[in-house]
């Protein structure tokens, strides 16, 4: 029993972060139908940049939010300089813009810092933490109360605040947002920045785990379209629900169905797309798209 | 001169160039322009999926690698003659791809791409688990086919012909299926599948057959490209190559037969060309490359052209010289 | 002083032209209207000069100039439009409609606006929870117009609002667009296909057919013409 609540857990902190990634690619993809292949690489790059902070002897919460200050920017220019030119292009262009914008993230990044795995330090203790008779992990608690937090704090962003009101318009109808005064495209930009800002979350949570190195966030992104596609994306609150189940799944699958090893864990997360997919495409929590003749 | 003659033109002085080709070229680079081809089959069979019909997949390495490893098996197990591992391996493929075509007529989209993009990541998986057949891991090692009848050509010249004999035959098979009824109909689907439906059109027989087709195509090029490079291995079929094709459509242009000569060039030489340009970061360039080409040209090469070609034989209409507007 | 004066608007779609010149003005205090048969090009009309549109000819509000400004800005000037086909929020509350409505303006006050606003159109204020997609067609009409409102606009473009409703429905919210308009000193440009009852709304009228303008009036002398009654009015 207490290995089981151990596991679900250590598969809820993972989960969080594959739920973060997948509130990433929702909210992009809610505001303009194209799902943003580089988000896992864009989460990796700050990581790197955060390293790069710590490095240069910056207590570890300074670089924190230093390196989330940054990647929200970073979010909001490539918006604006590298989506916009092809924002009412066909839709397999802007996924082509994005797939350039991967590559180019990842071999700046192994250009820039090497393929050598680095590591990357947690701001929890070591040392487990007892509730009650059980030992959880320091770093599986703490990254889960973070990416809680931030997800928190979007939630009451959007839902609470007239700039966060005026985004769900833009991405919702944007003629009539233009007719009440909201500049469309600037919310975009700023759904991009809060986009890059989860993902950056998400990648200095999990880097102490896997190790940081450009191809660190590649298995994160399939296990985020996973649970994207099981919360529905149209459903943001799908998507992390969708990714905390993902997650425990996950880790009760490798640890009490043997054959599972880590090779096969990956097959894992696509069966499930596939059975999610068809059973129910729109997924738990999505609505399922409705056309109109 | 009418458009259509121009277009003619320019195929013939194509194909006539490439027929010269062989003599002139290095093995080396024989055996580029001869992948160039491989690709472009299994582009156009992309295509006629995907810009012709609309169903966006992220899957097609899986065929690919069917293909290939179809050759490989009856070439390395069976010694059948390699002539007949193609039409052997375009026709599994064909039933494969209208197998999964039926399923996937419920999914659309972004849902169809998630779930040929999980087949695709499964793909070398699957080839590694099956080591008995595929001869896991290590691969298969296969010999290069020497041309027959006698014929003084050597081995990667032979290819390239047989090769290019076979995009010939493919283009032109799909040029008459594409500009018929059965072509309008795949479009219709495309443009307004419901109101293609009200007119009886058959969506969903339409859809998987369109599916296996367009799988059919990739198996060939698949079993093409084993027979070129003479080795089949698991890592060769992993989901960049889908990407790979993806991005080939896109860049050559979708809806456009052209389009897949074009967008074959393009994944063939630019990532040499990256190389040449910054050996130490060359997928950034590729990467710009990408980028680039999709603001110059967003409806690809093939819709460029198509453009340009537009206005310059477009009728002269008002001579009151208005501006083109746009609404918002 | 017209607040509104548009003189040679020409709009195109592509390569094919559907304004043709058109010039007409919008009184101070007044409500104007549009009228014409499906396809006369009143709703490119007000598109054009919302910027929606990409146009030639002049356009002057409280006499500046503002053709070819983007659309986001009217609000800020004080124009407020209510597109064709309601444009509403369907996944937002009333209420999340109602306050995007007052986004474009600078200043607050937004909180005794809901309640000017909840005065005029009281079944807005039961349903203010609710989402927008699930209220019947003249309520939705009713929050457009109502989201319009809350700009606190000079200028209020109203595009088609009595399409697809029932006549006692449209008649209960013309009669609130006229109590707005004398109350609120808000002037109104109100296209419409409906002529019959547009024409019992409004103080000046114009005629429009396929992209110019034909006829040109107060709406007494256009509800008395010969042509538009035989055609538009039907009798």
């Amino acid at each position: 029993m207490d290995i089981l609540l151990q596991q679900i857990v250590s598969g809820l902190a993972t989960g969080g972060i594959y739920g973060s990634v997948a509130l990433a690619l929702v909210m992009i993809y809610q505001a303009t139908d194209v799902v943003n292949y580089a988000q896992g690489e864009m989460a990796m790059f700050s990581t790197y940049l955060a390293w790069t902070l710590l490095n240069a002897g910056l207590p570890y919460w300074v670089a924190f939010g230093a390196t989330l200050v940054i990647s929200f920017v970073g979010g909001l220019l490539i918006e604006r300089i590298v989506i916009r030119p092809v924002e009412g292009a066909p839709v397999l262009t802007i996924v082509i813009v994005c797939i350039g914008l991967l590559v180019i993230l990842n071999s700046i990044a192994g250009w820039i810092y090497s393929y050598i795995q680095k590591p990357f330090p947690s701001p929890f203790p070591s040392r487990p933490i007892q509730i009650g008779n059980i030992y959880f992990g320091a770093h599986d608690l703490g990254a889960l109360g973070v990416t809680l937090v931030v997800l928190a704090g979007l939630y009451v962003f959007f839902r609470f605040t007239t700039l966060g009101l005026a985004m769900r318009a833009a991405a919702q109808n944007p003629v009539s947002s233009r007719l009440c005064g909201i500049r469309v495209g600037w919310m975009l930009a700023i759904g991009w920045g809060l986009a890059a800002l989860v993902g950056a979350v998400a990648g200095m949570m999990v880097a102490p785990v896997v190790f940081l190195d450009p191809n660190m966030m590649a298995g994160i992104l399939i296990y985020a379209f996973a649970s994207a596609t099981l919360g529905g994306f149209t459903s943001p609150g799908g998507a992390v629900l969708g990714g905390l189940i993902v997650g425990v799944i996950e880790n009760l699958a490798g640890t009490y169905v043997h054959f599972i090893g880590t090779e096969l864990k990956l097959t894992v997360a696509l069966a499930l797309i596939l059975v999610v997919l068809l059973v129910r495409p729109s997924g738990l929590f999505g609505r399922a798209a409705i056309h109109r003749v | 001169m009418p458009l259509r003659t121009l277009r003619l033109g320019v195929t013939l002085l194509a194909v006539v160039v490439a027929l010269a080709l062989p003599f002139t070229l290095s093995n080396f680079r024989l055996f580029q322009f001869t992948q160039v081809f491989i690709y472009a089959i299994s582009l156009l069979g992309l295509n006629i999926l995907t810009g012709y019909n609309g169903q966006i997949s992220l899957g097609h390495g899986a065929f690919y690698a069917v293909g290939a490893y179809t050759t490989a098996i009856m070439l390395d197990k069976w010694n059948v003659p390699y002539g007949w591992t193609i039409p052997v391996a375009g026709l599994l493929c064909l039933v494969a791809g209208f197998l999964f075509g039926i399923p996937a007529l419920r999914l659309e989209g972004l849902y169809l791409a998630l779930a040929t993009f999980a087949l695709a990541l499964a793909v070398p998986q699957i080839l590694k688990y099956f080591e008995n057949w595929t001869g896991g891991s290590q691969g298969i090692v296969l010999s290069k086919p020497t041309a027959p009848w006698g014929l003084r050509v050597n081995p990667d010249q032979w290819l390239y012909f047989l090769t290019l004999a076979v995009l010939l035959l493919l283009f032109v098979l799909a040029t008459n299926l594409l500009a018929g009824r059965t072509g309008r109909a795949i479009v219709a689907i495309r443009d307004n599948p419901i109101a293609a439906q009200a007119m009886g059109v058959n969506t969903a027989l339409y859809k998987s057959l369109t599916f296996g087709v367009s799988a059919g195509y990739v198996g060939v090029a698949g079993a093409l490209s084993a027979l070129a490079v003479a080795y089949v291995a698991p890592d060769a079929f992993n989901v960049f190559l889908s990407i790979t094709f993806l991005t080939g459509i896109v860049i050559g242009g979708l809806a456009s037969i052209w389009g897949a000569i074009f967008g074959a060039l393009f994944i063939q030489f630019i990532p040499n060309w990256a190389q040449d340009i910054a050996k130490a970061a060359p997928w950034a360039i590729y990467g710009i490359f990408l980028i680039g080409f999709m603001y110059a040209m967003p409806r690809g090469i093939a819709g460029a052209i198509r453009l340009l070609t537009a206005r310059a034989w477009r009728p002269r209409a008002e001579p009151s010289g208005a501006a083109p507007g746009s609404p918002r | 002083m017209a607040l509104l004066e548009v003189q040679g608007l020409e709009a195109q779609y592509g390569w094919t032209k559907v304004l043709h010149g058109l010039a007409f003005t919008v009184e101070e205090g007044g409500i104007t209207t549009i009228l014409g048969a499906n396809g006369a090009g009143k709703t490119t009309a007000l598109r054009a000069v919302c910027g929606m549109v990409r146009t030639r000819g002049e356009v002057r509000f409280e006499g500046r100039s503002i053709a070819g400004r983007a659309t986001e800005d009217l609000v800020r000037l004080g124009i407020a439009h209510v597109p064709e086909g309601r444009g509403t929020f369907v996944n937002l509350t009333v209420e999340e409609n109602l306050r995007l409505g007052a986004y474009g303006r600078r200043g607050a006050g937004s909180g005794e606006d809901l309640g000017r606003v909840y005065q005029y159109f009281p079944v807005l204020a039961e349903r203010r929870r609710q989402l927008a997609g699930a209220l019947s067609g003249g309520e939705q009409q009713m929050l457009a117009v109502a989201r319009g409102l809350m700009a606190r606009p000079r200028l209020l473009l109203l595009d088609e609002p009595s399409l697809g409703l029932a006549p006692l429905v449209v008649r209960e919210i013309f009669r609130i667009v006229r109590t707005i308009n004398r109350e609120q000193r808000v002037s109104v440009l109100l296209v419409e296909q409906n002529a019959a009852i547009a024409l019992r709304l409004a103080d000046h009228a114009y005629l429009m057919e396929t992209g110019r303008m034909v006829m040109s009036g107060t709406a007494a002398d256009l509800r008395e013409h010969d042509t538009v009654r035989r055609v538009y009015l039907g009798y």
